[in-house]
């Protein structure tokens, strides 16, 4: 697994790679929250461009950091995910809440836009 | 093709779950099935596994096994996972979409929606204190 994070326009870019089932996720919320507190980000991006894997816990992990980002009143963002993964995306029905997006340029494009809302 | 067998028995750790998916990734090899058909089967196979490692065994290790079982016969592929741990109360509230009993561990309760969404067939069948099986058949090919 690895994750590595980086701060774009005031959003928490967390570029996961590797497999998301319930032993990964454990360690990579952790690291994406502990950045995000130290942060003034209000909006969080997931890049899964990575990702070679993903089962329901990603979804956990997704619905939890979603859940941070509002706390501030920011946005989850999810970029470059493979077909299955869109999959599982679709059947959680989180696509009512969380954007959906190509690539990281494009999610960061539309968070930027609602930075000021 | 031939038909097969293989049974696997497993610690139950969290991070033995990617095992079992490799193991039966390798086990399809033979049949030619699609990326999509092994990522569907992966998928289904590591929610199970997962529940039988965190609900079942509710995290406990020490001696708890869970054991994978795949056959092939005539292209249609069974699954068999099964735990001797606590077992599942309410079956049917355990199906219920985004029900879940370990919300602080960040479980989204989708683990039998995917299951079902991914399987051709799922049943489940569990005693509390006397463990879970779960059985699960798709059809290899079916796409081709």
């Amino acid at each position: 697994m690895g994750l590595q994070i980086d701060i774009q326009n005031r959003v928490l870019v967390a570029n996961l790679s590797g497999e998301m089932d319930h032993h990964q996720t454990e360690r990579m919320r952790a690291q994406i929250d502990a950045a995000f507190e130290k942060s003034s980000c209000r909006h969080i991006l997931l890049n899964m461009a990575e990702i070679t894997f993903m089962d329901s816990s990603g979804i956990g992990l997704i619905i939890g950091r979603y859940k941070n980002a509002e706390k501030r009143g920011g946005k989850l963002a999810l970029a470059e995910m493979s077909d299955p993964i869109a999959r599982l995306f679709e059947i959680s029905g989180l696509a009512k809440i969380v954007l959906k997006t190509v690539t990281v340029t494009d999610a960061l494009l539309v968070l930027g836009g609602t930075q000021n809302e | 093709m031939n038909d097969n067998f293989i049974k696997l028995e497993i610690e139950a750790k969290s991070e033995n779950v990617s095992l079992a998916r490799v193991v039966a990734a390798g086990f399809l090899t033979p049949w030619d099935a699609t990326v999509g058909e092994v990522t569907d089967i992966k998928t289904a196979i590591s929610e199970a596994v997962t529940n039988a490692i965190i609900h079942g065994y509710a995290g406990a290790a020490d001696s708890s096994i869970v054991t994978m079982e795949l056959s092939v016969k005539e292209n249609i592929l069974s699954i068999k996972i099964s735990d001797k741990g606590v077992g599942i109360e309410d079956i049917e509230s355990a199906k219920e979409p985004l029900f879940t009993t370990k919300p602080e561990m960040e479980r989204s309760g989708l683990g039998f929606t995917v299951m079902e969404s991914f399987m051709d067939d799922v049943k489940i069948e569990s005693n509390p204190g006397a463990g879970t099986t779960v059985t699960m058949t798709r059809k290899l090919g079916a796409f081709k």
